[in-house]
């Protein structure tokens, strides 16, 4: 075969497989929207994290801002630290709210952040002061109980009388 | 009148694994002869061959090429020596993949920085020479038994080497073929100055175009001399070879038990 | 009966020994075609003769099957989702399962298959036919001219191929999801954009294609090179490449899977 057949072939080949990596890179992937260079840390204390992530989303509003990058447990105070990197793009007043939230019934966890009023913005490090941790359904169940039991129990006190 | 040796082969022993193949042979070769040698199949002719290339180490021995050891040589060296020899290989071992003209053109285009312009003329003047300037285009795939064989020949002396060996250069070509290649192996000795070294089994071929003759049996040499001196020679060995007769010193049969004992006929008749 | 303990005991010692034996033989090969590769790498026209052979010639087949793994993702995909309501969730499941572990895995089996067996072959051919002793004697490196270009021709094709295997597929997924069934465009792509992560997943499944690539292409001349140098030899040979380099692969894919992904989401 032609020399300059097969260098056009190869060179045919060489830009399907670099567009083929393009495309995942961007469309598929995440390159396009969401950058590691331009974001900011930001560290939150939880009490449970349920079953959070590293690389869980991070939303605000719905839209995703960040994703966790670090889960450490305390063994001073018992609780989970864990670390998000955030878009630079977006701002939170200091006292933002950052709960672990479920989307859908099973679906995955994540955390939100619901900014509160303050004038003063989060900077890179920044700790985030009002946390509200996992919601775990074994817990909510055992507290249902326990509360239903109590009340039968009262009433049955009540009956007493 | 004082000859030169290109080629000095000195009390050389060969064994694969434990199988002597070569033992104790010696021999000269003076530059720009052709020298042929012979042998039945199976007794160490291709072995000398790859001894002389530097492939193979040799048990004991030496063979010396342009008065250096080849297997003393180091890699570089080695590969330097190689540049100015080169051996035609029993098929041909044309390289399937590349073109006529860029068979003979490879060592070219290896070993020397020529513009393409002068590699065009040499390889075509290489292939003139043995003619077949005409099917520079051919793909090795395309070629007969005979042509493959020229173009290889047309290969082997790309560089003008000063040794050029030949492995059954005549294997299983027709007779014009088998002449063609007989007579380039002289002229081109001659004409480029060069030495030749021809390992063949076929006696009549090769007794009309070479210079001296060694004949090997089971690793020794058993015979040498010019082609008259072999024609006449009366040691039955050389003989039974060059007048191709079916037994002699060379035995028809293979080593073997007795027949009866093979066919059980001894314990049968028991 | 011990004597046939014995026996079989030996029996095994051999294999083992043999094995290790060829093991260092191809290590060795391996770290000499590096060392040579010099050359090839200067005239790269040669690599590119063989990026023709490896990486063009298997392209119709990694299109092909790239295509069809897709649609059959996002059929079965969608028949399981759909159950749990979530079937706008496809995309992530086509995407996923490509860019991580389908589209290196299989593209790189079929590389093997194709490719490996074609490079053992004209290699372990070129030793049948003397060619590699012909060149030797031309003082010109076998492992320099013929094995080296060969090896990174293939290094360089494979993450290419997978990556092609991978775009094909979601293509196909899409074709299915989207424009066959009917679930919204929209999510489809979002979903899987706001899964899928660069980093972890697209980097991770490029870097493993890297591993199979050398991994396929060393095996596959060294099997050549080693090849006894007759017909069953390299069909011998062949073979070998393909069944060695699926293992190696599902292997080498167990291992890199259990240190990148492990403890992620």
């Amino acid at each position: 075969m032609q020399r300059a057949t097969i260098d056009l072939w190869v060179g045919l080949f060489v830009m399907a497989g670099i567009g083929a990596l393009l495309i995942l890179a961007l469309k598929v992937g995440n390159l396009g929207t969401y950058s590691e260079a331009q974001s900011y840390t930001l560290t939150g204390i939880f009490e449970n994290i349920g079953g959070l992530k590293v690389r869980s989303p991070v939303k605000s509003a719905g839209v995703v801002v960040g994703r966790v990058t670090d889960i450490q447990f305390s063994t001073k105070t018992f609780d989970a630290a864990v670390t998000m990197k955030i878009d630079k793009r977006y701002a939170f007043p200091k006292d933002t709210f950052a709960s672990i939230l479920t989307s859908g019934l099973l679906g995955e966890q994540y955390i939100g952040l619901a900014a509160g009023g303050d004038e003063g913005m989060l900077k890179s490090g920044d700790k985030i002061m009002k946390t509200n941790s996992a919601l775990v359904l074994e817990e909510m169940i055992g507290q249902f109980l326990f509360d239903k039991a109590s009340e039968s129990e009262d009433s049955e006190d009540d009956s007493k009388f | 009148m004082t000859i030169e040796n290109l080629v000095e082969i000195k009390d050389l022993n060969f064994s694969y694994d434990k199988r002597p193949v070569l033992k104790g042979v010696n021999m000269t070769m003076p530059r720009g002869k052709v020298i042929a040698i012979m042998g039945g199949s199976g007794c160490g002719k291709t072995t000398l061959l790859r001894l002389i290339g530097g492939s193979v180490t040799p048990s004991s021995g030496y063979v010396k090429v342009a008065n250096q050891v080849v297997h003393e040589l180091s890699r570089n060296e080695l590969f330097r020596l190689r540049r100015k020899m080169s051996m035609l290989f029993q098929f041909g071992a044309l390289f399937t993949d590349l073109s006529v003209f860029d068979n003979v053109a490879f060592q070219m285009r290896e070993h020397t920085d020529l513009p393409e312009s002068v590699i065009r003329d040499l390889v075509l003047m290489k292939l003139h020479s043995v003619g077949l300037r005409g099917a520079h285009n051919l793909m090795p795939g395309e070629l007969s038994g005979g042509m493959a064989r020229r173009v290889a020949l047309a290969r082997s002396i790309a560089l003008d080497p000063m040794l050029v060996m030949y492995d059954e250069p005549f294997a299983g070509l027709d007779p014009i073929s088998l002449s063609v290649i007989g007579n380039l192996i002289r002229r081109l000795t001659d004409a480029l100055g060069m030495t030749s070294i021809v390992v063949t089994h076929d006696v009549h071929q090769s007794l009309a175009i070479v210079d001296y003759v060694y004949f090997i049996s089971e690793g020794v040499i058993a015979a040498h001399g010019t082609p008259e001196e072999v024609e006449k020679s009366v040691s039955p060995f050389v003989h039974q070879f060059v007048h191709s007769e079916v037994d002699g010193p060379v035995p028809f049969h293979f080593p073997a038990d007795t027949y009866a004992t093979d066919l059980n006929l001894e314990n049968s008749v028991a | 009966m011990p004597r046939r303990i014995v026996i079989g005991i030996r029996g095994i010692g051999h294999r083992v020994i043999d094995n290790i034996w060829r093991l260092g033989y191809a290590t060795r090969f391996f770290i000499l075609t590096l060392l040579k590769s010099g050359s090839s790498i200067r005239r790269f026209s040669l690599i590119i003769r063989e990026l023709y052979f490896t990486g063009v010639l298997t392209l119709i087949i990694i299109v092909v099957s790239g295509l069809f793994v897709g649609m059959v993702l996002g059929l079965q995909g969608y028949e399981t989702l759909q159950k749990y309501g979530a079937e706008t969730s496809v995309g992530t499941l086509v995407a996923l399962s490509l860019v991580r572990e389908l589209g290196p895995v299989v593209a790189a089996l079929l590389f093997a298959s194709r490719a490996g067996s074609a490079i053992t072959a004209e290699i372990g051919l070129m030793k049948a036919t003397e060619q590699l002793e012909a060149m030797g004697m031309m003082a010109v490196d076998p492992i320099a001219r013929v094995v080296a270009p060969r090896f990174w021709a293939g290094v360089i094709s494979m993450p290419l191929l997978a990556a092609i295997f991978s775009a094909m597929g979601i293509f196909g997924g899409y074709l299915i999801a989207v424009v066959l069934i009917g679930v919204d465009e929209g999510s489809f792509w979002s979903q899987m954009q706001s899964v899928v992560d660069f980093r972890f997943d697209i980097v991770n499944g490029i870097i493993k294609t890297c591993v199979f690539g050398v991994a396929v292409t060393a095996i596959a001349v060294f099997e050549g090179f080693d090849a006894q140098p007759t017909a069953e030899g390299v069909s011998g040979a062949t073979t070998r490449t393909v069944v060695t380099s699926s293992l190696v692969i599902l292997g080498l894919d167990f291992i890199l899977t259990s240190f990148m992904f492990r403890g992620v989401g």
